[in-house]
């Protein structure tokens, strides 16, 4: 019973330090429209902040004045993040919000990897609180009881804020409509950078209050965000109260998720959050959200490729072809991870071009077939034709069921949905260790011995990669993508001319992760091996840079981009240790100067019919 | 023999009744106009016709077979075209793909997943173009044209699942008096040619004592008046409604 009362009370402390943090992401979300996926930075920064600070200010004021210094520093830095990109990003469609603030997560990652060093570092006790109580006999932190009563006193305090002040209440009228807040005269440059401030040294705080617990460290950005998406996603977004009661089912969960099932309280939590999302698709105390008024530029029409572009593509592919002829095993190598990634890529713009569906999670697909073939071999000694065989039915089928939830979302709570679905197949993949090996992978993942030389492998991968991304555009230039891209349209028009919009999108889903999952098979034995982070995030955000970097409103874009991307990647890997950073800053640098992507822009570039600028204006 | 007979059709939201036993049918080749001021249930009917609300009571048949309560897209399979009163087309694609996606779904090609679909049913969908006078604008993207010929867009949409009855939800609001004209006129030779059944709500007059072969006027869920439009414009109770009795300041006056 004792025991049963401690681990209530230590998920009610977790879930404290949970709800400042999604308390904060909720707020922001709420009145800028952007998910800021940065929000976890901010959680790790204060953790930082706080232990520098503590190390240098001494005394019981010490602490408390190192925990308050790293919540403001942090807020300030949020206004800086308002003031100089989050700014110029509100128009943009949400993905680029995402990834945007994703390229913020690789830089401070960068940055904390420099100034903090790599190692954990173990802040002081507070003062005052370190000793434990005996609750029913069992010993429980002092300090966690504070944590315990935090989080209902700040759900108090912003409860009187945003009803008792006039900041809250306008801060609430453009939480439900903000075109019309603004209308009505309210300055929203500095409501909008109060807001931040508030949301991000929130963030700042719970993680400055967390060094006592545990160690700071630099996974704690992502990790933090991950669970605070989910928790704002079930308590709806946009609502404080509604983060509350998700932070104490999350923090609940987790406590108790770990005496059932230790190795899957992460996938414990997102079913979780599935669920609730099936049942209540804005969340426990969400509201749909309003549509922005201002909407995007029509797609240009597809169209087939013109003649000239054939004999280039066919060109092209006669120097692949012709190339390992020329050249040595390294650049074959390289050009097979191009191979692979392209086909990645294109299966990603796929479902996110088309389809409409922005696919925040394209990683669980690569790492389904990756692992699919990885564990045919391991498990059943099966080769190289049963591994590729099997990658791209363990992916569709994998689609075939996450997608069936997704299809029934859109927008923001989609690309949410499919992280999660990624994070339930990577905390598989990392923690049952019997089947998958963890954090060790899955070794000797080998080509059949026809298929090893580099050569081989680089002529199976271009039939493979080739194959399938001709098969894609085959797809969208049929009836099935044209039927696809009319739900994506206009979903009221579909209906209404018998389009079965859901099962289009569902099966365009399922076709997407098997497309993805050919490429992870493909990769798994490029590499001789499976790990767990080719399921990760960063995976995810690779693919959509690639399909960024290309252009989504584009079809060859996502070939050009996963060239290029990986083309910079191999080649900046070798000259620097910064390589986040610098990915991050040409995220945020492509989404702010080159959103349509370099195949879109090369396009913006091609003559227009006079009078095309004009007639596109008044269609606004 | 009438195409559209609806019966009896009944709906409430909460304590208000919007829709209060409508009855009424719609021939071949005939242009049948439902009027009524803001809030008499003329949208709430269109939806129950059209599948997006389900009736509390009463029937809808078309041609003999029952289509109360379907969903949208069975009721189309069944041959209920419509049209939108904010236009829905599909602005990624061109003018005749827009056709050509009408086209593929009736002949239940949706999920080929090889053929290019822009070179299926071409000459049907110029023929279509033409019909509406769109054939020139055939390859330019829908969402850059004006509203207009957007609008004779979706009437060749609606008119390529050969409907035997077609829905047009305010037809011709948000265009010029010149425009409202033009393709109502043209709704009345296609209809007429093709003997299709055409039930449309509108808020212009001129529309629709030009263009309506009879009119119905619904007034608080429930139908007050039905006839052709001279009968229906000299209704008592239809200028009541329309123009308000006078009875408030006839009492001022009388006191």
């Amino acid at each position: 019973m004792g025991f049963l009362v401690a681990q209530f009370l230590s998920g009610l402390a977790h879930a404290s330090s949970l709800f400042l943090v999604a308390a904060g992401l909720s707020i922001i979300f709420g009145v800028t429209r952007i998910v800021n996926f940065a929000h976890g930075s901010f959680y790790m920064l204060g953790a930082f902040v706080a232990y520098s600070l503590a190390d240098r200010l001494s005394g019981a004021l010490g602490f408390w004045g190192a925990v308050a210094g790293a919540a403001v520093f942090a807020g300030l830095l949020g206004v800086a993040v308002e003031v100089l990109l989050l700014r110029r990003l509100y128009r943009s469609p949400e993905l680029f919000q995402l990834l945007a603030t994703f390229g913020l997560v690789l830089v401070v990652q960068d940055l904390a990897l420099a100034i903090w060093g790599p190692e954990d570092l173990l802040g002081p006790r507070a003062p005052g609180l370190e000793g434990i109580v005996r609750i029913l006999g069992r010993p429980f932190p002092q300090y966690d009881l504070l944590l315990i009563a935090l989080g209902p006193a700040v759900l108090g305090l912003l409860w009187l804020l945003f009803h008792r002040t006039r900041w809250g209440i306008l801060v609430r009228a453009a939480t439900e409509d903000r075109e019309m807040t603004g209308a009505l005269g309210v300055k929203q440059t500095r409501l909008f950078t109060s807001v931040l401030f508030l949301g991000t040294a929130l963030a700042g705080l719970a993680g400055a209050l967390q060094v006592p617990r545990e160690a700071a460290n630099l996974q704690m950005d992502i990790n933090i965000v991950v669970e605070a998406f989910v928790v704002v996603v079930i308590g709806g977004m946009g609502s404080v109260a509604g983060a509350f009661l998700a932070s104490l089912l999350i923090g609940q969960l987790q406590a108790f998720g770990i005496l059932i099932f230790p190795q899957v309280t992460l996938v414990l939590v997102f079913l979780v959050m599935a669920l609730v999302l099936v049942v209540r698709p804005y969340g426990l105390l969400g509201r749909p959200q309003a549509v922005p008024r201002a909407g995007h530029a029509p797609e240009t029409p597809i169209a087939p490729a013109s003649q000239g572009a054939r004999i280039a593509w066919a060109a092209a592919l006669a120097v692949l072809l012709a190339l390992p002829l020329a050249v040595g095993d390294y650049a074959l190598v390289v050009l097979t991870e191009v191979f692979v990634l392209a086909l990645f890529a294109s299966s990603l713009h796929f479902a996110m071009g088309p389809g409409g569906m922005v696919s925040f999670g394209h990683a669980a697909y690569f790492g389904l077939g990756a692992y699919g073939a990885g564990l045919l071999m391991k498990h059943l000694g099966a080769g190289m034709v049963p591994g590729l065989i099997a990658a791209p039915l363990a992916a569709g089928l994998g689609a075939l069921v996450f997608g069936w939830f997704c299809v029934r979302l859109s927008g923001v709570y989609l690309a949410m949905l499919t992280l999660a679905f990624a994070q339930i197949v990577w905390s598989v993949a990392f923690q049952w260790y019997s089947v998958t090996g963890g954090d060790n992978g899955i070794l000797g993942v080998w080509p059949a011995a026809w298929a090893a030389p580099k050569w081989a492998f680089y002529y199976l991968s271009l039939v493979l990669a080739g194959g399938g991304i001709y098969l894609l555009r085959r797809v969208i230039f049929s009836p099935f993508g044209y039927a696809l891209r009319a739900g994506r349209d206009s979903p009221l028009r579909s209906d209404a001319i018998g389009i079965p919009v859901k099962r289009h999108q569902w099966a365009a889903f399922t076709l997407s992760g098997a497309a993805a999952g050919l490429a992870g098979g493909l990769y798994a034995y490029s590499k001789g091996s499976v790990f767990p982070n080719l399921i990760s995030i960063s995976t995810s955000v690779d693919a959509l840079v690639m399909v960024l970097l290309g252009g989504v409103q584009t079809l060859t874009g996502p070939i050009v981009g996963a060239a290029v991307f990986h083309g910079l990647e191999t080649e900046m890997v070798r000259h620097t240790d910064y390589w986040r950073l610098l990915l991050g800053v040409a995220i945020i640098a492509m989404v702010l100067v080159f959103p349509q992507g370099v195949v879109g822009a090369l396009e913006r570039l091609r003559p227009r019919r006079p009078g095309q600028a004009r007639e596109e204006a008044v269609a606004r | 023999m009438s195409i559209l007979q609806v019966r009896d059709l009944t709906k409430s939201f909460g304590g208000v009744q919007a829709v209060r036993g409508v009855s009424f049918e719609v021939g071949a080749g005939e242009l049948l106009a439902l009027i009524g001021p803001n809030g008499a249930g003329k949208t709430t009917c269109f939806n129950m016709l059209n599948g997006q609300i389900r009736p509390d009571r009463g029937s809808v048949t078309l041609e003999g077979r029952d289509l109360t309560g379907l969903s949208p897209r069975r009721i189309w399979r069944m041959g209920v075209g419509r049209t939108f009163q904010i236009t829905a087309t599909y602005a990624s694609m061109t003018v005749r793909e827009n056709v050509q996606m009408v086209l593929l779904s009736r002949h239940r090609r949706l999920f080929d997943l090889w053929r290019p679909a822009a070179s299926e049913y071409v000459d049907e969908a110029l023929d279509l173009l033409e019909q509406v006078g769109m054939r020139p604008q055939a390859d330019r993207p829908c969402g850059v044209l004006a509203y207009g010929d957007v609008k004779r867009v979706e009437l060749a949409m609606a008119l390529a699942s050969e409907p035997r009855l077609l829905l047009m939800d305010e037809p011709t609001a948000g265009m010029a008096p010149k425009e409202r004209i033009e393709l109502m006129a043209l709704t009345a030779e296609l209809v007429r040619r093709r003997g299709v059944a055409v039930l449309f709500t509108e808020h212009d007059m001129d529309v629709v004592f030009a263009h309506a072969h009879r009119i119905i006027v619904l007034s608080r869920g429930a139908l007050i008046a039905s006839g052709p439009p001279p009968v229906v414009r000299d209704d008592p109770d239809v200028q009541e409604v329309y123009l308000g009795s006078g009875a408030m300041f006839a009492k001022e006056g009388a006191a």
